[in-house]
């Protein structure tokens, strides 16, 4: 079968909208158009209406009550919300004998939606550990105890990282943290919707997520928030009409809420289907290329890693330029040369990936509309690709004479 | 990004990818002159050889580059552009004139500006090479200003 060209294997940092959600959604645009605020007609009824039925599969994708989903524009509206409406609510008054407004303990390899937050509450008198990632990328619970201070409010680790897949020891992180009386807040963006989660029995008191990476619509997520054992209180960050019992005021996104509710549903009733087709292909895509290919590498821990994320480091070749290879294939590149600053990943580095194979990454992100083909197509154009480029790499031939390339002194430096 | 097309035309298709000799062969041969600039920890290393005449003229260059689809272009429009030319000519390109040929955006300008470092390395390692002085500007990769910078100058 011919593949259709491009290709879209971006899916960690978005997914298409399901035709079954926008399905969903199109009638909140136009005819039931009304605001869920609106207590006194029709229109309003309808609204809220679907946003409650929303609010309902929302929750029922994480095992969490109806009330306990606040609604946000995305991930770092819901990230935001959590950690500085976590610290100002169960901030140290009066400050700790070092003056300090309490600890919050994140990890270095965070989205900059958590770490930029963070970053802002230091500035703010909060003190912050970001614990430095292990070789394969998991945080456990260990690494959270041995950063936990006697002053520590607050504890934020995402649960499946971004751009290496791996997945960290959250229910165990929750349990410490319940134990301790320290809030648990997760950024589980990559993580809801593409495997189970409870946020019972994995001990969460916060939880982000959003809908454009669950088949979703963009400019809409949620905010879990525990109301019992403990419950869990934050200072709300947008003042205003006081929707959202207060948490986050502002006119709901209709239509994008029913989307929100109707990818929530759609991965309750896909998920084990799906993880099980795209980790059979995402195996497929790193045996074939690590068969082929000499000094690769798959980042992040080999199995602790979610089934439709491949991080590859091909050595001596540069991100960009192999993507140029394979421009149509979409796919994320750790190297920035496409950004503003030429750092590679701060993901990377932090996981001791040297500046060198961090600026030869790209992120596979397999999806729903991923297929065999597609898979196949893939293997070949990135063979190929780094093939002609390493026939080009002055490092490469290096390699090959037996020059430690780690060993040279590299003029700039 | 969107690149032009000739970055892309000098990316599918390189002029004069290559070498004289492995690392340890062109450090003997007097008649080549090698310049190794950038490092892998800015995602840039371009190794330019040329193989100079007994009167002073570029008879023949090869490059390597580990970088972008950018640095790639620039040298292998500076191979060709060296080719026939006097060592005194081939240090004479500059940057700016990569840039215009290439139609490179302001953050790719640091490729061109390693290019002609990668230029003026070489020549003035077969100067250094066959006991002549080396003229002025870089002796090689000192552009510290344009490490790892996406606007190197």
């Amino acid at each position: 079968m011919p593949v259709n060209l491009p290709i879209y294997l971006d899916h960690n940092a978005t997914t298409p909208v399901d035709p079954r959600v926008l399905e969903a959604m199109l009638p909140y645009f136009t005819t039931k158009f009304g605001n869920a605020a609106s207590r006194n007609h029709s229109f309003g009824w309808e609204a809220e209406a679907a946003v409650d039925k929303a609010r309902e599969q929302a929750a029922s994708l994480i095992n969490a009550s109806p009330k306990e989903i606040i609604w946000t524009s995305g991930s770092t509206e819901s990230n935001n919300l959590a950690i500085k409406g976590a610290a100002y609510m169960y901030e140290k008054a009066p400050r700790t004998a070092e003056g300090g407004r309490g600890h919050i303990v994140t990890c270095a390899i965070e989205h900059k939606a958590v770490l930029d937050p963070v970053k802002r509450l230091m500035r703010e008198g909060f003190d912050a550990t970001f614990i430095d990632p292990p070789r394969d990328g998991v945080v456990r619970r260990e690494h959270v105890e041995a950063a936990l201070r006697p002053d520590t409010i607050l504890v934020s680790i995402m649960w499946a990282n971004n751009e290496i897949g791996t997945i960290n020891e959250v229910p165990e992180i929750g349990a410490l943290c319940h134990e301790r009386d320290i809030i648990f807040h997760t950024d589980a963006t990559q993580w809801v919707g593409k495997m189970p989660t409870n946020v019972e029995t994995d001990n969460i008191d916060l939880l982000s997520w959003s809908g454009h990476k669950i088949y979703g619509p963009k400019g809409v997520g949620a905010l879990y928030v525990r109301r019992r054992k403990p419950r869990v209180r934050l200072v709300a960050l947008m003042d205003g009409g006081g929707h959202e019992r207060g948490f986050r005021s502002g006119t709901l996104n209709v239509p994008g809420i029913v989307g929100f509710g109707a990818a929530c549903e759609c991965c309750s009733t896909d998920m084990d289907k799906d993880r099980e087709r795209l980790l059979a292909l995402r195996q497929h895509l790193e045996n074939s290329i690590t068969r082929q290919l000499d000094v690769v590498q798959i980042n992040g821990h080999p199995t602790r890693r979610l089934p439709h994320t491949a991080n590859i480091s091909f050595g001596f070749v540069e991100g960009e330029s192999l993507m140029m290879g394979i421009k149509e294939i979409a796919v994320s590149s750790g190297s920035a040369c496409t950004s503003a600053s030429l750092e590679p990943s701060y993901v990377l580095k932090g996981l001791g990936v040297g500046d060198d194979l961090a600026h030869s990454s790209l992120r596979f992100g397999l999806g729903r509309i991923t297929t065999r083909e597609q898979i196949d197509y893939t293997i070949e154009h990135v063979v190929k690709a780094v093939n002609h480029l390493r026939s080009m790499s002055p490092l490469y031939d290096m390699h090959k004479e037996g020059i430690d390339i780690s060993k040279i002194q590299w003029a700039q430096h | 990004m969107a690149y032009s097309e000739k970055v892309i035309r000098h990316y599918e298709q390189p002029s004069n990818v290559g070498s004289f000799g492995t690392t340890a062969e062109v450090k003997t041969k007097k008649e080549i002159g090698v310049g190794i600039v950038g490092a892998p920890e800015c995602g840039d290393v371009m190794q330019l050889q040329i193989k100079v005449s007994d009167k002073g003229v570029i008879e023949d260059a090869k490059f390597k580059t580990f970088g972008c689809g950018s640095a790639i272009a620039c040298s292998s429009l500076a191979t060709e552009w060296l080719k026939g030319k006097t060592l005194d000519e081939g240090v004479a390109i500059k940057n700016t004139e990569l840039v215009q040929e290439l139609s490179l955006p302001p953050v790719k300008i640091h490729c061109s500006v390693l290019a002609e470092d990668a230029i003026r390395a070489a020549v003035n390692d077969y100067k250094k090479k066959n006991g002549l002085a080396a003229d002025g500007g870089h002796d090689g990769p000192k552009i510290d200003a344009v490490a790892c910078r996406p606007n190197g100058n």
